[in-house]
């Protein structure tokens, strides 16, 4: 018993989790990322009002939204709806989007990474120009021209969003691909009469997983803010359901009268993609410490 | 060598087609009818007939598809459906604006990026070492469109320093190439630093020591000339990047660029002119990667040779 506690005990400290719970960057990211979760998923019950309800009290005399007060904690924006339910609820429409865009960017990308990666030159050039192709357009603008042809709607952010994520991975992956493809592992398996199939999905695999995390955590917050762009110039979440990035566009032409309405949900942005920042940094020099001491 | 730049190009050509293709599919599943809104609501229905025989419209897809493509390729990205301004015309009446903007954010990147990154790899560990590194993690968060508008509210409204946005002087280009620059400055220190303390270690930095070279003729000489290289790749990565930051600050600016004209042409639905600026700006993407790597060439001797 005592033997075998002493090596579970230096077993924790140098995996994975025993690096990432010493450093403060994963401590402060990850309590980002849990307040902004928390935010979200209990919208309704942080809430003091309904997102969409335009109260007659939340503008001034003159017609203008209110400063941050008693009763809209945030202030009101142009049709006198609370801020605060508003910024709340667009945590929600945020994250959600964000997170199944980013999901499915990473399955996508990691297949036709290692497809191409393990496959032939003909089956390699091919995925390859296709991510190439995705990779040269700018993505804003392919997201506004993707945008322009279908109704603005949450799954068409959600595919637009999806489209233009997974190249970066599909290349990353690849490349990792490539050179695991070629160690003695793989070969042995292959000596033992392992099929494709096989190699692929019990030895290639779970050495990408790593980089697929990492890429994963990273690209959430990027994911983040290509939405709040998109709903920005309209081609993302439709109004009146309140997304951060629509919130700014509503603020865009009154923020000389009503600066809180554009300063909260550009905080709000902030937060959530400072804080996936953080943790998936502290995650990339967790799960490879070489990393971590190079730079 | 040539044979490594035939493949490049080729590559190129390849990538360019498809970009086209895709917008040519985009183009023709635009919802609505170009030539109704073309010729507007109240057109008689022989008149909109008239206007979609001209442009070609009853042809079959794959008609369509050749033809767009025979254009494309001697430059005509079509018609706005708008005002049936050739697109190509619009995109490079504005086009000077948009390449204004995307250099004023480079230069800001590489001032401030490449001085960091020196600093930083110079002093690791310090103070202003891992300031650098948060920077970088801050500037990679900033949603630049909203960070745009309130820097906007702060230095144009609250303390009026700066033009509340528009176009002209060079006033008016500094806060939106800050804004731009930023998230860019703090990726180029962090590559440039990891790069420097990499070469730091290689046999011919010991050397030039050994010899007695001074710290600053060794910096000079020998680590930055060697540690810029993965900077120039970077650009040339950075470039679609920039590019889009680019569109969405000149819609928080008011700076009438292609991206201004291309987010103007969304709310008209005018797909042709949306899709020419996409196809012109990934041209200009793919063009100048092709150039970067050509540069790549020239700076760095032992591409050269794995090359040929």
């Amino acid at each position: 018993m005592q033997p075998n506690m002493v090596k579970l005990n230096t077993r924790n400290q140098n995996s994975f989790w025993g690096i990432l719970r010493r450093m403060p960057r994963a401590w402060i990211g990850g309590c980002l990322v849990l307040l902004v979760v928390l935010a979200a998923v209990f919208a309704p019950l942080f809430s003091p009002a309904d997102p969409l309800q335009q109260f007659r009290e939340g503008l001034s005399a003159t017609g203008t939204p209110l400063p941050p007060d008693g009763q809209f904690p945030l202030g009101t924006d142009h049709l006198g709806r609370d801020m605060l339910s508003r910024t709340l609820f667009g945590a929600r429409v945020s994250l959600v989007i964000s997170f199944i865009a980013n999901t499915t960017a990473a399955i996508i990308g990691t297949v036709i990474g290692v497809l191409a990666g393990y496959y032939s030159r003909a089956v390699d050039s091919i995925l390859m120009r296709i991510t190439d192709i995705i990779l040269a357009f700018p993505a804003i603008l392919l997201a506004l021209g993707v945008g322009a042809v279908l109704r603005p709607s949450i799954p068409v952010a959600i595919l637009i969003l999806t489209l233009i994520t997974w190249a970066p991975l599909a290349r990353l992956v690849r490349g990792q691909v490539l050179s695991v493809r070629e160690r003695a592992f793989v070969e042995s398996a292959r000596c033992i009469g392992a099929r494709d199939r096989r190699i692929i999905l019990y030895h290639i695999l779970p050495q990408i997983l790593a980089v697929t995390i990492i890429w994963a955590t990273v690209s959430f917050a990027s994911t983040i803010l290509v939405e709040a762009s998109l709903s920005f110039l309209g081609v993302g979440v439709p109004l009146p359901q309140p997304s951060w990035g629509n919130m700014i566009f509503e603020g865009q032409t009154r923020y000389r009268i009503a600066p809180w309405m554009i300063i909260v949900p550009t905080i709000a942005i902030l937060i959530t993609t400072f804080g996936f920042n953080l943790l998936g940094d502290a995650i990339r020099d967790a799960l490879d410490p070489r990393t971590s001491q190079r730079l | 060598m040539t044979a490594y730049l035939l493949r490049r190009l080729v590559g190129a050509l390849v990538v360019i087609w498809g970009v086209a293709t895709i917008s040519f599919v985009l183009v023709f599943l635009m919802p609505g009818d170009a030539a109704r809104m073309y010729a507007g609501p109240r057109a008689p229905e022989a008149t909109v007939e008239r206007i979609r025989q001209e442009w070609g419209l009853n042809d079959s897809l794959p008609v369509q598809y050749v033809r767009f493509l025979g254009r494309a390729v001697q430059g005509d990205l079509g018609r706005s459906t708008r005002d049936g301004r050739p697109v190509l015309q619009a995109v490079i009446e504005r086009v000077p604006v948009t390449i204004q903007l995307a250099l004023a954010g480079l230069s800001v990147e590489l001032l401030l990026g490449i001085p960091l990154g020196i600093i930083a790899a110079l002093r690791p560990g310090s103070l202003i070492d891992q300031f650098t590194t948060v920077l970088s993690l801050v500037g990679v968060s900033i949603p630049q469109f909203a960070v745009g508008l309130v820097a906007l509210y702060l230095f144009g409204f609250v303390i009026p320093i700066f033009p509340l946005g528009g176009y002209g002087t060079i006033a008016h280009l500094i806060l939106p190439a800050l804004v731009l620059g930023f998230s860019g400055a703090a990726f180029y220190a962090r590559v440039l630093r990891s790069s420097i303390l990499e070469i730091a270690n290689e046999d011919y930095i010991r050397t030039a020591r050994a010899k007695g070279l001074g710290a600053r003729a060794i910096l000079n000489r020998h680590l930055l000339r060697n540690a810029l290289l993965p900077v120039v790749t970077l650009i040339g990565l950075d470039l679609a990047l920039l590019l889009g930051g680019v569109v969405v600050i000149e819609a928080v600016f008011g700076i009438p660029g292609i991206g201004l004209q291309a987010w103007t042409a969304i709310r008209n639905q005018d797909t042709p002119m949306i899709m020419g600026t996409v196809l012109f700006a990934s041209i200009a993407v793919v063009g100048l990667n092709l150039l970067i790597d050509l540069l790549y060439l020239a700076l760095d001797p032992r591409v050269r040779l794995n090359a040929a």
